[in-house]
């Protein structure tokens, strides 16, 4: 499946985009988050949540919707 | 009245809304970017009770974007000045303002004296700490964060509904994730995030529209995005922290990160003999504290200048109000680095202490 993956607040600063396409084929969100890893090796550090089709779900969720968002909490007021 | 006019012609408000909005009492915790605007909405709007916290004082660098000072509010604190601003704006309500922190020990009993409380804060310790007292007081809790350009609105714990918790369970690493005085924050970002939040405050007491409950808000003011996110409730989270209820206000490590044994108060740092003073703090952040000697690194080239630090000192960090430093206090212990002290209160309390003395 080709999936697009947003990605909001600092961890634009480690993909360097707010969007792309990734070809995936394994089954669920931690899958998925071992290639964005290996991609980005500094995405381990950052502390996020990942939603898909706009709802937020846990790491064992399978994905199956190609509408994928990472976000990160923000301190700033 | 005419001063509420435009609201009670409005079929939805009427005279019986704008009453509900004179009766309600809403906390507002930080009078910074986010909480002016609140602010200033809700008190123009006729809230009849406003409670405002905030310990911080007003400086040069927050006139980009905290619209309730000016110039000759500088050095004043926050909820003070704040309470000033709004009682020319509006002074048939009534304002509290609590210039201090705000702690495990008067959380609880504070959230009790209102109805709604509203986040606007700038550092984790304190959100977490203002989810947890909201859900054990039940009070619904309307959340907003920023980060450069883009921001966050939710309301938690609102009639059984997700809590901060349920998003994002744990604090995040002490320093992995900056906040505005440390990365910057577009002026405007925070005017747009905190409307949206004082928004939500007035559907709330009007009872009107859809309330962002169970829904995260995320909002890019370059791309002018606005993505609404699905938040399911986690009961696990929510009974964790209602299970902590009776011993709440005794959990002061939690609030006040880990190394909270590293810090020092003004007074006790000024007995010790051998000590270098570290001013952490971004090199445009006033006030200077030039009464003490002291070296300046901003917590940022902190690891790149560690030869600076003198390891046969005693090291007395201080940001302004104590969080950037106890950060500083775990980076150097992680460098290896001992015999540091997160000055408690920063800046503010050197001054303070040289003021009174």
């Amino acid at each position: 499946m080709n999936l697009k993956i947003k990605y909001f607040g600092m961890l634009t600063e480690v993909t360097q985009c707010q969007e792309e396409s990734f070809l995936f084929s394994k089954s669920t969100v931690s899958d998925l988050l071992d290639l964005l890893f290996s991609k980005y090796p500094m995405l381990k550090e950052k502390d996020f949540q990942v939603a898909q089709k706009q709802i937020l779900v846990s790491k064992d969720t399978i994905i199956s919707d190609a509408e994928i968002a990472l976000l990160p909490p923000f301190a700033g007021g | 009245m005419s001063r509420y006019s435009r609201h009670i012609i409005l079929s939805e408000i009427g005279q019986k809304g704008q009453n509900k909005l004179i009766q309600a009492k809403v906390l507002v915790i930080g009078a910074g970017g986010l909480g002016c605007p609140i602010l200033q909405y809700l008190a123009a709007a006729g809230v009849g009770t406003i409670g405002i916290v905030d310990f911080d004082i007003v400086e040069e660098s927050n006139l980009q974007r905290q619209i309730l000072f000016g110039m000759s509010t500088l050095g004043k604190n926050k909820a003070l000045a704040a309470k000033e601003r709004l009682e020319d704006l509006n002074p048939t309500i009534s304002i509290t303002a609590y210039p201090e922190r705000l702690t495990v020990k008067n959380a609880v009993n504070l959230f009790n004296n209102y109805d709604i409380i509203i986040d606007g804060t700038d550092n984790f310790t304190t959100r977490y700490l203002i989810n947890d007292a909201s859900l054990i007081t039940n009070k619904p809790l309307v959340y907003g964060a920023i980060y450069k350009f883009e921001g966050q609105v939710s309301v938690f714990n609102y009639e059984n509904g997700p809590s901060y918790r349920c998003i994002f369970p744990t604090p995040p690493t002490a320093g992995s994730v900056p906040n505005c005085s440390e990365v910057g924050v577009l002026g405007v970002l925070p005017g747009i995030i905190g409307s949206m939040q004082a928004n939500e405050v007035l559907k709330l007491i009007l009872g009107l529209g859809n309330v962002l409950s169970g829904k995260l808000l995320c909002y890019n003011a370059l791309t002018s995005e606005t993505i609404t996110l699905t938040v399911n409730k986690s009961e696990l989270e929510i009974n964790n922290v209602l299970n902590q209820k009776d011993t709440f206000q005794d959990n002061q490590e939690e609030f006040n990160c880990d190394i909270s044994f590293n810090e020092i108060s003004i007074e006790k740092a000024l007995l010790r003999k051998n000590i270098q003073f570290i001013d952490v703090r971004e090199t445009h952040e006033q006030p200077k504290v030039n009464i003490i000697n002291h070296i300046q690194i901003p917590l940022s080239k902190l690891e790149l200048q560690l030869d600076k630090i003198d390891t046969d000192k005693e090291k007395i960090i201080f940001c302004q109000s104590g969080i950037r430093s106890k950060k500083a206090v775990a980076l150097l212990q992680k460098n290896n680095i001992s015999n540091c002290y997160s000055l408690k209160e920063g800046a503010i309390a050197i001054l303070e202490h040289y003021n009174q003395n």
